[in-house]
């Protein structure tokens, strides 16, 4: 429905605002679920627990915020963008408590094993890469930053995001010992998001567009 | 749990007589102060808690005097994979497992092979109390209060021959129980049967033993009921549960791990701080319990008793 006289589509508002501030506490609740077992003492291993649960809600997030914009194209309801920006800093907000759990719980600062794993090992490596590349994107994501770096900038930045999710991904089939099924999985959604997305720029490139050629701020 | 699911047996059906047998033994023996409420047939609930329970367990020399890793985590927080991949998923999964009846068949290069019953190797041989670090691969570690007998003892029995080189090891192999070694996604997770070996040199080492219990009480299932291999000095992989077999062999086994990642798991598997795991540093260990990682000890500190195994061979091949 939209108010007369403006171009305000009511329903569509009081819909994406109820969602995005239901999966605001959804999102939320992983973390308070590990400090609640943390704090009533439920985990055997906790540095083990915390840095499995974190880093896993860390990739499913992120793998969510790339889900945004497939979705928004199949349903034709363009509102959903508004989740993108939450999801992606939601999803960061992980990988920083997942970094941290390892430095300080994990690691202690002892910084001999830290450096030998940034520089050795595959698996840290690639983890270490995901959220360097998420650095400059969770900077960025103000309104402000937006406007300072004009949008087609702005999101030619933000295609750090696709390689940062395949070194996500390869962070975590490069650390299991023989399941690759978990994994997998989340590797199989990525190849289905990444796939959607040089389906769509093949066929942009071969129908040119008709209308217009500047992609509108926030597609990608 | 044997007992609480099956609470209209009588205890001649519940106890097994192995137990029956060590306590006699222990009660005969003298000790008997407080077998008051060890004897059999006071009343139900007494037999239901104590059934489960050694009484007059040997101590040994090669117990060490670190605290115990608390038996909460001894027993939630496992690497079973015939029961799932997750730590706590055999504490929950492994529950249906029977362990009566349980054979184990030892065999191969031995003049007297035998099939022996959990329930007389329970009777037949001396249990002891060690208490031993336990050092995973995956660079945790506990200190287990294991219940068991040497391993050397149960092999003299079948009087290995000249080739009796290596040992075998298998696990029950059984998916109806074991879930974990049904077929997944993507086929199996391991080839089943878990196999391991041992050297059989390492296989007579005295710290190299038999386990049928811990923390004074029967085997828990998720800890690889009712008899498993403990071998301290390496990783825990090594030490495989729930053995149906038991073989002497020529030539040196391969065992799952190496068989699934050669380049990850070798055959020998000793605690090295200074060889790394090709994906982790293997220098320091987290011990369950404990926030802050402590160093590892080079055969996990079981040197002085191992480290003579391996004179002359590079240390960077016993991975």
């Amino acid at each position: 429905m939209v108010l007369p006289g403006t171009n305000i589509d009511l329903f569509g508002e009081i819909r994406i605002r109820t969602i995005k501030s239901l999966l605001f506490v959804l999102l939320c609740l992983p973390a308070a679920w590990m400090l609640f077992e943390l704090l009533a003492g439920r985990l055997v291993e906790p540095v083990e627990e915390l840095t499995h649960g974190s880093g896993e809600w860390a990739l499913r997030i992120l793998l969510a915020t790339l889900a945004i914009t497939p979705l928004r194209k199949l349903t034709g309801w363009h509102k959903l963008i508004r989740l993108r920006r939450m999801l992606g800093l939601f999803a960061f907000a992980y990988m920083v408590m997942h970094f941290s759990v390892y430095l300080v719980l994990d690691q202690y600062f002892y910084w001999p094993e830290i450096v030998a794993d940034l520089t050795e090992r595959t698996y840290i490596i690639a983890g270490f890469t995901c959220l360097v590349l998420c650095l400059p994107l969770a900077a960025t994501s103000t309104d402000g930053m937006m406007r300072r770096l004009g949008g087609r900038n702005w999101k030619r930045l933000h295609r750090l995001v696709y390689p940062a999710a395949i070194a996500a991904v390869l962070h975590f089939i490069w650390l299991v010992k023989a399941d690759l099924v978990e994994p997998a999985i989340y590797g199989a959604i990525l190849v289905l998001l990444l796939g959607w997305r040089v389906r769509e720029s093949g066929q942009r490139r071969t129908h040119k567009p008709k209308t217009r050629s500047t992609p509108i701020m926030g597609q990608g | 749990m044997l007992i609480r699911t099956k609470p209209d047996l009588t205890e001649n059906d519940v106890t097994p007589p192995a137990l029956y047998r060590q306590r006699r033994r222990f009660i005969q023996s003298g000790f008997a102060l407080a077998a008051g409420a060890l004897v059999p047939g006071l009343d139900a609930a007494a037999a239901t808690l104590e059934v489960k329970k050694f009484v007059g367990l040997g101590t040994s020399r090669y117990s060490t005097d670190e605290e115990m890793t608390d038996i909460e985590a001894i027993t939630n927080y496992n690497n079973f994979y015939e029961f799932g991949l997750d730590k706590d998923s055999p504490a929950k999964l492994a529950q249906e497992m029977k362990t009566r009846p349980w054979q184990i068949v030892v065999d191969g290069e031995c003049t007297k092979p035998m099939t022996l019953d959990i329930e007389d190797v329970l009777a037949d041989f001396a249990m002891e109390e060690r208490i031993y670090r336990l050092r995973c691969v995956e660079a945790w570690s506990m200190v287990v209060p294991w219940v068991g007998f040497p391993l050397s003892a149960l092999l003299k029995k079948v009087e290995p021959t000249m080739n009796a080189k290596y040992v075998e090891f298998h696990t029950l192999h059984d998916p109806d129980q074991m879930p974990g070694q049904r077929r997944g996604l993507f086929g199996y997770v391991l080839d089943w049967p878990y196999t391991e070996g041992l050297r059989i040199d390492e296989a007579m080492n005295p710290l190299t033993i038999l386990s049928t219990g811990l923390y004074g009480e029967v085997l828990p299932n998720q800890n690889g009921a009712p008899i498993r291999l403990v071998v301290p000095w390496k990783y825990g992989f090594k030490s495989i549960k729930s053995i149906v077999t038991i073989k002497l062999v020529e030539k040196q086994p391969v065992n799952t791990w190496q068989q699934q990642a050669p380049n990850e798991y070798g055959f020998y598997a000793n605690v090295n701080p200074q060889v790394d795991h090709p994906r982790w540093s293997q220098a320091r260990e987290r011990r369950i319990g404990e926030m802050l990682r402590r160093d590892t000890l080079p055969f996990n500190g079981y040197a002085e008793q191992v480290a003579s195994l391996y004179n002359g061979m590079d240390p960077k091949q016993l991975y």
